[in-house]
């Protein structure tokens, strides 16, 4: 018998409420009917506990880094600290209007100020920044505002640049946001060794590249090694380097971006720097600059003086806004509660570990998959399973299969110049018998894959659901209840 | 407070494994010259001095004052159950669903609140989330040019300023044109990609866009609208209105302010145009037995897929704040939404209709408002509102500070959780004043 899904519209009840307003204690008015909706909304009619029962229901059906091991490379999903939660909570975070700022009440929201100058200034020590601004609400939105201050920097000089350089293993919002900002891609293979290859960038690299992005250590767990001379060559043409912090878990207290000569950096504290991923969001994004770039960041600037934080002027050449305020208030405010937790040693101690259980990962499964790049990785290492696929299990088969035993898959088919990519980061945060676990279960797979291969397509058995046709999810398109 | 559970000994037996001496030898494919000795921060602390001390940080910013400030950021009801909900850890620890099976909870609950969405705008299709209303107007805007393949943006004056800002940021760079403009005298022709504009606006009017939409419509260029959710309990719909794009801030449907993020942003548009849509989207589909799933569909749009050629560079959205709309909505229901919106319409009528009595305070609008309205006062505004704070009141947004030309103007909002009580007090305190 094929299950069907029952939503929260299925289990609406006529005249059902789940909520007391309050009252009317004013006179009730009625506007104009001119204005007024046909119908109201077709919203469900349950009552208070029929929504909690169907999204506790709800949440049941899902994988989550408090119930699962979660080895998805580039993702970082190491555990959230839920004393960084009970502050986020607290009335005199939550409850603070942003206009506050607007009506220059700075009185008002020392707090909120003091949250953001300790964050940025905490962000500029452990990455070499001069500057930080938190206005970024993800990754890919701080990407953005990197690209686009790096644009107003060309333009300021009178540079006419074109182009964006990106290696062949860079995640896809490198490209997309390229693109976003108006740059055309020049996009760089891979030498031998993982790493962008130098002779084809340098042939590639001249005075009309604006930046190049690069993800350090990248997305196969590697650190170039003429990550230097990559940052000379760029700055010889006034080109900036742009850091992709996205992998930032595997050098922290070690090696900063700052001083190896990058330009821009972002940081996704929803990876680095613990903040829940909440199912894809929210994120946040802060990006960090060096001397040349700090009159070209976002309006808002917090400065302290005489122990009292208020807004600064708006830098001289400010991008301007993209977001309204200061971004994801609530999640840098989560970040900075984990930094002070860890403090110095802590958060090498963090990387340190990453790199420890990635390693350890590497070398336990080498001899059963694939190494597309041999040797060691930093926080995560990548995988393949090419010579599994040609007796029919393929890397997705080998992620399905995980999902039975309590393990969420690693990163498949990513990065994309490794066939039948298997991406795997533990992140610090899991100890050794988890990741044994996940070892034992990797090297069955392997042996289950050679005994029986054709058992794989009926993995996951214990979900409820299992492989789903994306390609109907297209043709008969139901992305509503309505 | 470290968060790593290894042990010395474990350490040492991974170590092993791995053929290494030491820890540091981890770290020995980053060339020596760049690594450095160690971070200059404080030392970790444990858990109860950090929340102490975030305590008292928390306690330097003001709880205590009754707001009457809106301006796209809403002190709204949030019922217990949203947090209770959306705290559970199987939601809030979650990664982005690409595992399907693994992620039906997060998927379904996307599906209804994209079907959430589309009851309450009167829309056929919406995605799984934006960052917020600013950035979601921006990329609605976007969109736009890419359906019209035409290169200018017009925008209404009183669209919010900070959306404005945004705006503007996200097309300077792709040589768009903007102009901002008074929807009554806009010049409207095929040159137009569409026209943005904000229901009630942002001092509050409510406006007829019939004949404006019509117009654009004409000239083959789109009509986006950014819309204020609780609104929609009583006003038109956007598809009623047959606009194009519907963009908003989710901040009201049970997100707290939080100095204005995390909030997230809606977009939803006509199916017709759902392949120039940003960001994820979830759909239903059997799985290879015939049962019902949710997964993520229609990704040949997205970043990861089609890298530079992809609709947006949007990864990350804002899940978790549209799981709690998603909760919100369902508590508040059908009758519950129109009776919420009711209740914001009455009480911001109330406090009006007090005000009006003031002989030294004028009311701005010439139109119908929903819940905010401006009074002009002839007073230095940054003093009256300072001390009607002093008196407990945050009364409003001083709009000289985002207007030049209104100097001596005040936007003012009242929500259903002001209680007659606190109306009369600032009315009250206001004729004190003036």
């Amino acid at each position: 018998m094929s299950s069907k899904t029952i939503t929260i519209f299925d289990k609406s009840v006529e005249d059902r409420k789940g909520i007391s307003l309050p009252s009317f204690d004013v006179p009730q008015k009625s506007l104009d009917k001119k204005y007024i909706r046909k119908q109201k909304a077709n919203l469900p009619k349950l009552s208070e506990f029929d929504v909690v029962r169907h999204y506790t229901n709800l949440s049941n059906k899902n994988f989550s880094i408090d119930k699962n091991f979660y080895p998805l490379g580039s993702c970082t999903m190491k555990y959230n600290p839920k004393v960084a939660e009970r502050v986020a909570s607290l009335e005199g975070f939550t409850s603070i209007h942003p206009h506050t700022i607007t009506n220059g009440m700075d009185d008002d929201i020392q707090g909120c100020f003091q949250t953001i100058d300790m964050l940025e200034k905490t962000l500029c020590e452990i990455t070499g920044m001069k500057a930080f601004t938190t206005s970024p609400q993800a990754g890919a939105h701080g990407e953005m505002l990197g690209i686009m201050m790096i644009d107003k920097y060309h333009k300021s000089k009178g540079n006419k640049r074109k182009y964006i350089i990106v290696p062949d293993s860079s995640h896809g919002t490198n490209p997309a946001t390229a693109a976003m900002v108006g740059y055309d891609v020049i996009t760089i293979k891979s030498d031998e060794n993982g790493a962008m290859d130098f002779e084809a960038f340098k042939e590639k690299m001249n005075e009309d590249v604006a930046a190049v992005m690069l993800t350090v250590p990248n997305t196969l767990g590697i650190f170039n090694k003429k990550i230097k001379d990559i940052c000379d060559l760029a700055h010889s043409y006034d080109a900036m380097m742009y850091y992709d912090g996205a992998n930032m878990n595997a050098i922290m207290g070690v090696v900063r971006p700052g001083d190896i000569g990058f330009d821009v950096i972002h940081i996704n504290v929803h990876k680095t720097f613990a903040t829940p991923h909440g199912g894809g969001g929210p994120g946040s994004g802060p990006v960090g600059v060096n001397e040349k770039l700090i009159p070209f960041l976002p309006d808002l600037r917090v400065k302290k003086s005489n122990s009292r934080y208020f807004i600064d002027d708006i830098p001289k050449n400010s991008i301007g806004k993209i977001s309204p305020f200061f971004g994801n208030f609530g999640i840098s405010l989560r970040a900075i509660v984990y930094i002070l937790t860890l403090g110095a040693n802590g958060v090498k101690n963090s990387s340190s570990k990453a790199v420890l259980n990635a390693n350890y990962i590497r070398v336990r499964l080498k001899d059963y998959f694939d190494v597309p790049y041999d040797g060691a990785c930093m926080h995560e290492c990548v995988f393949s399973a090419k010579t599994l696929a040609k007796n029919g299990v393929t890397a997705m088969d080998i992620a399905k299969y995980l999902l039975d035993f309590g393990m969420h898959s690693p990163t498949v088919y990513f990065p994309l110049i490794v066939k039948e990519a298997i991406m795997i980061e533990p992140t610090e945060t899991e100890n050794k018998q988890t990741i044994d676990m996940f070892c034992d279960r990797m090297i069955k797979a392997v042996e289950l894959a050679k005994t029986n291969p054709q058992e794989f397509k009926s993995y996951p058995k214990t979900l409820g659901v299992c492989r789903a046709d994306d390609t109907r999810a297209i043709k008969n398109l139901d992305v509503c209840y309505c | 407070m470290p968060y790593t559970p290894h042990t010395p000994k474990e350490v040492s037996a991974m170590l092993d494994t791995i053929g290494l001496e030491n820890e540091n030898e981890l770290f020995d494919c980053i060339p020596r010259e760049l690594q450095i000795d160690g971070l200059n921060l404080p030392n970790g602390l444990d858990e109860f001095t950090v929340f102490s001390k975030f305590k008292e940080i928390a306690s330097k910013n003001a709880t205590n004052k009754t707001i009457f400030m809106g301006g796209g950021y809403y002190d709204h009801i949030i019922p217990s159950a949203v947090d209770a909900l959306s705290m559970r850890s199987e939601f809030y620890t979650a990664y982005t669903p690409y595992q399907a099976e693994a992620s039906q909870g997060t998927l379904q609950s996307l599906y209804e609140y994209q079907s959430l969405v589309c009851a309450l705008m009167g829309m056929e299709v919406s995605n799984a989330s934006m960052y917020d209303g600013a950035t979601a107007l921006a990329e609605a805007a976007l969109m736009a040019v890419r359906i019209t393949k035409r290169n200018k943006i017009l925008i209404d004056k009183w669209v919010n300023p900070t959306y404005i800002k945004v705006v503007q940021t996200y097309l300077e760079f792709r040589d768009i044109d903007v102009e901002v403009v008074d929807y009554n005298d806009a010049n409207i022709d095929e040159n137009i990609a569409a026209f943005l504009f904000q229901n009630p606006n942002f001092i509050g009017d409510i406006n007829e866009f019939e004949s404006l939409i019509d117009t654009l419509h004409q000239n083959k260029a789109l009509a986006v609208m950014s819309v204020y959710p609780i609104a929609l309990g009583l006003l038109k719909t956007p598809g009623e209105l047959n606009v194009d794009i519907v963009s908003a801030d989710g901040q009201c449907l049970g997100n707290y302010m939080s100095f204005g993020g995390p909030s997230f942003g809606i977009i939803a548009t006509k199916q017709k145009y759902i392949r120039d849509l940003p960001g994820r989207i979830i759909g239903k589909t059997l799985d290879k037995d015939d049962n019902e799933l949710f997964v993520l569909t229609m990704q040949a749009r997205e970043q990861h897929i089609r890298r530079h050629r992809a609709t947006s560079n949007i990864c990350s959205n804002q899940n978790l704040l549209a799981l709690r709309s998603t909760i919100f909505m369902s508590l508040v229901g059908q009758d519950g939404f129109e009776q919420l919106a009711q209740l914001n319409y009455s009480k911001c009528e109330y406090l009006k209709e007090q005000l009006k009595t003031i002989t030294k305070i004028e009311i701005f609008n010439q139109k119908d408002t929903f819940n905010e309205f401006v009074i002009k006062i002839d007073k230095d505004v940054t003093l009256f509102l300072e001390e009607l704070s002093s008196k407990g009141f945050y009364a409003g947004i001083n709009l000289g500070k985002l207007y030049e030309n209104l100097q001596n103007c005040i936007l003012v909002s009242v929500t259903e959780k002001r209680t007659k009580e606190q109306i009369d007090n600032l009315v009250a305190a206001i004729k004190e004043l003036v």
